[in-house]
C-alpha cells in the first residue's frame, strides 16, 4: 500500500518510513463518518495519519488531533454530548490544556464535541430553516494566527463544504462580544449566513490558538476534482497550517 | 429484563408445536388473513404432509408473498437470465440471485450494486418508509462483502400542488437524508418526477453500490456441519410486522400492548456501526456466511441460508434478543426490525467474532448451528415449532402465469398525438414565443432545479464525489492510486411507458446508457426497480410482459447484464394503477475519473464550439412540452440502440482523448432544456444557432428546441480539438453540426434570430419552482 492510499478496511494507520514528520491523531467514534477524509488531508500534505479509537486511552505519542465531523454515537441526546465523555477525549481535553498545548481541531460534530468538552464556548442548535444542507460555503478567515489558520491571509476567502443539520452556532451576548473583542472567530460566512449562526460565525478559537473548531469542512475540499465545484483545494491550508505551527514556523 | 425472565415471560403463549399440528389436523388457521390464497395455503399441507404450525404458518405466508417470492413477475424475468451472451458474462462475477450482482472492474476490484423500491411504506410513513429503503439497500451491499460507497433515489410524486405532495416530500426526503447522511455516504444522483398518477402511489426506490476486493466477496449460505448460527446488530421488536396482527390469537394474554405499525423504524446510527464492524469481520475471515434480515426478516434469513448451503439449520427462537418480550414467535418469525445481520461462524471463529462485536458495541446472540438433516427445525424453548424443508419456503413458492392482454385503449391512446390534438394548437413560434415557452419548462415541475432535494444529502463524504447530480451521471473513485472508478445514473420515463411499455422500457434503459456515456464512463452493467400496477389486471401484467421483454432485449442489443434488482406491483389507487415505471440503474467504469465530463461549460471554455450529435425528428408525443400541457397520448420518440452505442462511443472516445470539456445528454425537455442547464450549471453564456440544425434535419426552431428524440447530446469541443472531434463523428457516420460557442462575457444563452435569454431570469425561473411549493 503506498503512503496516500486508504484501505477499504480496518484502521488506516500505516507506518509511512519515508516520513519522519508529524504524526496527526484523527479519533473516532461510533458513528464517525469523516475519519477517513481527515486522514487522507493529513496524509496529501505528508504528514502521517494515525486512528485514534475512542473507547482508548493512549494518544500515541501524536503532535496533534482531529476530531472529524460524523454523528458520534448517533447525536440522539444531543450533538457531543456523550462524545465528549469517552476516554480518548479525556486525554484530549487534558492534552489541550496543558502547557505543551496540543493543537486540536474540530470539524462539524467536531466542533460540537469541543464545545462540550468546554474547549470552545457556546453551542450549536438546529439550523434555522431546520433542513440538513450541504453547499459549498465561502468563509473569511478573520483569525490567521492559530495553530490551524496561520497558512491563510487576515481577510481572505476560501470556499469549503459546508454540510450539517445542526449548525447554528450560539452562545450568550457577553460571550459573543469577547469572542469578538479578544479576535478568537476564526471564520465567519460571507453573503448568506446558512444556518442562523451568531454574527455569522462559521468557526472559533481558543485564547492560546492551539483549539479550532468549525462547522464547514476543510477535509472536503483538499484535493481537485473531489472538491467544492469539483475544483476547490481551499481546506489544506488547516493542514500546513498545523504543520507550520509544529516545527515553530514564523509567518 | 435479563434472558431467565424473558423466557418465563414468553413461556406464558400456548405453543403450536409440531407435535400438536399434527395431532389437531382439522384446527381453523388463519391463511387468508395473512394474505395466501387458498390453493397456496394446500400446498403448504401438501409440501407438509400434515397443517402448519403458527410458525410455519407465518414463514410461509411471507415467504410466499409477492414481494418475497416474485410469483407473477418469475416467469417473465427469466430473460434477463436468458438473453445473455458469454461476452455479456465475461465481467458478472456474482448474477442475479445473490443479494446483489458483483462486477469485475480489474486490478482485483469489484463492484456491487441494486436498486430496490421502498414505495408503500414511504406512503404510508414517508420519513422512515424513504429512510428504511436506504438501510436496506444498504445491507444488501454489506452482506456482499463491500463497503458501501454511494446512494441513489429515483423518486417519484404526485401532483406538485396536491396538498398531501408535501407531506410526503418532506418525509421522503428529509428520511433518505436523515439515514444517509448519517451513514457517511455520498448521494450523487436520482430523479424527482411529480405526476399526479403517482398521487396515492409515491415511487421511492434507493439504489446503494460498493467496492470490494475480489477475495472479499461474501455470499448467503450457510454450509459446515456445526457452524454456529448468530444474529446481530438491532434488538428484534415489534415494527414492520405488516398483516400479522392475527398472530395474537396464539396468546391466551390480553394485556399485551397494540400491534404497531407496519412500517419499520430506522436507526441509522446502529447501521453505521454495522457496517465497520461487518468489514472488520469480513477482514478478518470471520464469518463462512452472511445475510442481512430485510422483508421477512428471520423467516427469510434463516431459510435463504439454509436452502442456500449444503445442510439444514437448528435454531432455538427464544435466543433471540428482543425489544419486546411480549412477541409470540411467529411475530418474532416475521418481525422487519431494522439493522440486523445473520451469520454463519465456524467454531474456532467464536472468540474472535465476538471481541469484534464487543469493539463496536453492537449485541449478538448466538441461535443454533447448521445441521446435515436438510430440515430448517426451529425450537421454542425446546420445542419444535418450525421443521420444514428450507426450499419449499425460499425457493420453491408458487408461481403464476398471470394472464395479459394488450389493453383496449392502447390503440386509442396511441392514435392521439400531441400536435394533432387540441393541446398541441398554437405552438410557440416567434422568438418572444420560445423564449418564454423555454423558461416555463425549465421552470415547471419536472424540469425546476431539483437542489432543493439534493442540498438536503451529503454528496463530499468519503472524498471520492468526482460527479454528482445535477450532472448526468454520479461518480465515485475506487482506487485511489491509479483514479479508476465507476459512474451511476437512474432513469425511466413513465409516460413513455405507459404510451409503449416495450419501447418505453428500451428508452429507460436507452438514457441510463447515454447518461452514463456522457459522463466519459463505459456502461457496464445494469439493475432494475419495475413499478407497476396490480399483476392481476391483465392490462398491467401486458405492461409488465412488454416492459420486461423490451429491457431484456435491449440489454442484449447494448451488451450490458441485469445483475439484480426488484420488481414493486400492485402499485395502484383502487382500479387505477400507476404509469408502468421501469427505474433502470445502469453501471459504468472509467479508467481514470480525472477524465470525467461535466455537464456544463466554465468559464475558461470560453469560445469552445458547442455541438449537437445526434439526429432530431418531430418527436413531441409523451414529452415535457406536452405534458405542461396537458396531453398525454401517441408513440414515444423512437428507439435507436445501434445509434445510442456509437454515440456512447464517440462520447467515451471524446472524454478519454481530451477532445471534449463538457457534455450533456438530450432527454426530457430536449436540446432546449438541455442548452439552459449546459449554461446553468457554471453561470456561463452561450450563442447558437438552429439554422443548420433546422434545414438539416427538416425540422422547426420550435421542434429543434423541445423535441424528445432519442440518441443524442450537446457537447464543447476546444477550438484545437474540433477537426479530430469532427473526423471522429465523420468517420462513425454519426451526424453532428455546430450549433455555435461559449460566450465567457455573455451572462444570456443566445439562440441568434430567436431569442436571448438572461441566465440569472432563467436561473431564478428554474431555482423558485421547489422553494415555491415546499418552502
Amino acid at each position: 500500500m503506498s503512503a496516500t492510499e486508504l484501505p477499504l478496511i480496518g484502521d488506516y494507520t500505516t507506518p509511512v518510513p519515508e516520513l519522519n514528520g508529524a504524526r496527526i491523531g484523527v479519533i473516532t467514534f461510533p458513528g464517525t463518518l469523516d475519519d477517513r477524509d481527515a486522514a487522507r488531508a493529513i496524509r496529501l500534505t505528508g504528514a502521517e495519519a494515525v486512528s485514534l479509537w475512542h473507547a482508548d486511552h493512549d494518544l500515541q505519542n501524536v503532535d496533534a488531533v482531529v476530531i472529524p465531523g460524523g454523528f458520534s454515537y448517533g447525536d440522539y441526546l444531543r450533538a457531543g454530548a456523550i462524545a465528549r465523555f469517552a476516554p480518548m477525549m479525556g486525554n484530549i481535553i487534558d492534552a489541550a490544556n496543558s502547557d505543551a498545548k496540543l493543537p486540536v481541531l474540530g470539524i462539524c460534530n467536531g466542533f460540537q464535541i469541543l464545545t462540550e468538552s468546554h474547549l470552545l464556548p457556546g453551542s450549536m442548535v438546529k439550523n434555522d430553516h431546520l433542513k440538513f444542507l450541504c453547499r459549498d460555503q465561502i468563509l473569511r478567515v478573520e483569525n490567521n494566527t492559530t495553530a490551524w489558520t496561520n497558512q491563510y491571509g487576515l481577510g481572505e476567502e476560501i470556499t469549503i463544504v459546508l454540510k450539517n443539520q445542526d449548525g447554528q452556532y450560539v452562545a450568550d451576548e457577553k460571550t459573543l462580544d469577547a469572542l469578538e473583542a479578544e479576535g478568537r472567530v476564526a471564520f465567519s460566512y460571507v453573503g448568506w449566513n446558512p444556518n442562523g449562526s451568531r454574527r455569522n460565525i462559521a468557526g472559533i478559537t481558543n485564547a492560546a490558538g492551539n483549539v479550532v473548531g468549525l462547522m464547514p469542512h476543510p477535509e472536503h475540499a483538499v484535493e481537485a476534482g473531489f472538491g467544492p465545484d469539483h475544483t476547490g483545494t481551499d481546506g489544506l491550508g488547516f493542514f500546513t497550517s498545523v504543520l507550520t505551527h509544529l516545527v515553530g514556523g514564523q509567518k | 429484563m435479563s434472558a431467565a425472565e424473558q423466557t418465563a415471560e414468553q413461556k406464558k403463549f400456548n405453543m403450536d408445536t409440531v407435535a400438536n399440528a399434527a395431532a389437531t389436523p382439522d384446527t381453523e388457521l388463519p391463511w387468508a388473513e395473512l394474505g395466501l390464497k387458498q390453493n397456496e395455503f394446500e400446498e403448504v399441507v401438501k409440501v407438509l404432509g400434515r397443517r402448519p404450525t403458527a410458525a410455519e404458518l407465518a414463514m410461509y405466508s411471507v415467504m410466499w408473498s409477492e414481494h418475497c417470492s416474485y410469483k407473477s413477475s418469475k416467469n417473465h424475468l427469466r430473460q434477463f437470465g436468458d438473453k445473455v451472451t458469454e461476452e455479456m458474462k465475461k465481467d458478472m462475477l456474482v448474477g442475479i440471485g445473490e443479494n446483489a450482482g458483483v462486477t469485475n472492474l480489474g486490478d482485483g476490484w469489484a463492484v456491487t450494486f441494486k436498486i430496490e423500491s421502498h414505495n408503500s411504506p414511504t406512503m404510508i410513513e414517508p420519513y422512515q418508509g424513504a429512510a428504511t429503503g436506504i438501510g436496506g439497500i444498504v445491507r444488501d451491499i454489506i452482506s456482499m462483502g463491500a463497503r458501501p460507497v454511494a446512494v441513489m433515489d429515483p423518486l417519484r410524486f404526485g401532483a406538485i400542488d396536491h396538498p398531501d405532495t408535501a407531506r410526503v416530500i418532506h418525509g421522503a426526503v428529509a428520511g433518505i437524508g436523515g439515514y444517509g447522511n448519517s451513514l457517511g455516504l455520498p448521494n450523487i444522483g436520482g430523479e424527482v418526477v411529480f405526476d399526479s398518477v403517482y398521487q396515492g402511489n409515491p415511487l421511492v426506490n434507493a439504489l446503494a453500490v460498493g467496492i470490494m476486493r475480489h477475495e472479499d466477496i461474501r455470499l448467503a449460505n450457510a454450509s459446515g456441519l456445526g457452524n454456529k448460527v448468530v444474529l446481530f446488530g438491532a434488538r428484534t421488536g415489534g415494527d414492520g410486522i405488516g398483516g400479522a396482527s392475527i398472530l395474537s390469537s396464539e396468546s391466551f394474554d390480553d394485556t399485551k400492548p397494540s400491534k404497531r405499525p407496519a412500517v419499520q423504524v430506522g436507526d441509522p446510527f446502529a447501521e453505521k456501526v454495522l457496517i465497520e464492524c461487518c468489514l472488520e469481520l469480513f477482514k478478518g475471515s470471520l464469518v463462512e456466511g452472511i445475510q442481512d434480515l430485510g422483508a421477512a426478516g428471520i423467516s427469510c434469513a434463516t431459510s435463504e441460508l439454509a436452502s442456500n448451503g449444503d445442510g439444514g439449520m437448528d435454531i432455538e427462537l427464544t435466543s433471540v434478543l428482543l425489544r419486546d418480550p411480549s412477541l409470540t414467535p411467529g411475530e418474532i418469525l416475521m418481525s422487519e426490525s431494522q439493522e440486523r445481520m445473520m451469520a454463519v461462524v465456524s467454531p474456532e471463529n467464536v472468540a474472535a467474532f465476538e471481541a469484534v462485536m464487543d469493539k463496536w458495541a453492537v449485541e449478538y446472540s448466538w441461535l443454533g448451528e447448521v445441521t446435515d438433516t436438510n430440515r430448517l427445525v426451529i425450537k421454542w424453548d425446546g420445542e419444535v415449532i418450525v421443521d420444514v424443508d428450507p426450499r419449499t419456503v425460499a425457493h420453491d413458492g408458487p408461481l403464476y402465469d398471470r394472464p395479459y392482454a394488450r389493453p383496449e385503449w392502447q390503440d386509442a391512446l396511441q392514435a392521439d398525438t400531441f400536435k394533432a390534438s387540441e393541446a398541441g394548437a398554437n405552438l410557440p413560434a416567434t422568438g418572444d414565443e420560445l423564449k418564454a415557452a423555454l423558461v416555463e419548462l425549465m421552470s415547471s415541475p419536472n424540469m425546476c432545479s431539483k437542489s432543493w432535494v439534493t442540498n438536503q444529502y451529503d454528496r463530499y463524504v468519503g472524498g471520492n464525489t468526482a460527479l454528482a447530480s445535477p450532472d448526468d451521471a454520479g461518480v465515485i473513485r475506487v482506487d485511489e492510486e491509479t483514479g479508476m472508478g465507476v459512474a451511476l445514473a437512474t432513469d425511466a420515463n413513465g409516460r413513455y411507458t405507459f404510451l409503449d411499455p416495450y419501447h418505453g422500457a428500451q428508452l429507460a434503459l436507452a438514457e441510463s446508457y447515454r447518461n452514463v456515456a456522457t459522463s466519459g464512463a463505459v456502461p457496464l452493467a445494469v439493475s432494475d426497480c419495475l413499478n407497476f400496477g396490480s399483476p392481476e389486471d391483465p392490462d398491467v401484467m401486458w405492461q409488465l410482459a412488454e416492459a420486461i421483454r423490451g429491457l431484456s432485449d435491449a440489454c442484449m442489443e447494448l451488451g450490458v447484464p441485469v445483475t439484480g434488482g426488484n420488481v414493486s406491483l400492485y402499485n395502484q389507487t383502487g382500479a387505477t394503477p400507476i404509469h408502468p415505471t421501469p427505474v433502470v440503474a445502469m453501471l459504468g467504469k472509467f479508467d481514470d475519473v480525472a477524465r470525467r465530463t461535466p455537464s456544463g461549460w466554465r468559464a475558461d471554455a470560453d469560445g469552445q464550439a458547442i455541438y449537437l450529435l445526434g439526429t432530431t425528428f418531430d418527436e413531441l408525443d409523451g414529452s415535457e412540452f406536452a405534458n405542461i400541457r396537458g396531453h398525454l397520448g401517441g408513440l414515444p420518440p423512437k428507439v435507436d440502440l445501434a445509434a445510442e452505442k456509437t454515440l456512447g462511443a464517440i462520447l467515451i472516445n471524446a472524454s478519454r482523448d481530451g477532445m471534449i470539456d463538457s457534455a450533456h445528454d438530450l432527454s426530457e425537455g430536449g436540446l432546449g432544456a438541455a442548452l439552459g442547464e449546459m449554461a446553468l450549471r457554471y453561470g456561463v453564456g452561450a450563442r447558437v444557432a438552429l439554422d443548420d440544425l433546422c434545414e438539416r434535419d427538416g425540422v422547426d426552431a420550435f421542434t429543434a428546441l423541445f423535441s424528445e428524440s432519442q440518441a443524442r447530446a450537446v457537447v464543447a469541443v476546444p477550438r484545437s480539438e474540433e477537426v479530430r472531434f469532427n473526423d471522429m463523428a465523420t468517420a462513425r457516420r454519426f451526424p453532428v453540426v455546430r450549433l455555435g460557442v461559449v460566450d465567457a462575457a455573455s451572462t444570456s444563452l443566445e439562440v441568434q434570430g430567436q431569442f436571448d435569454l438572461d441566465l440569472n431570469e432563467l436561473s431564478e425561473a428554474h431555482e423558485a419552482t421547489l422553494p415555491k411549493y415546499f418552502g
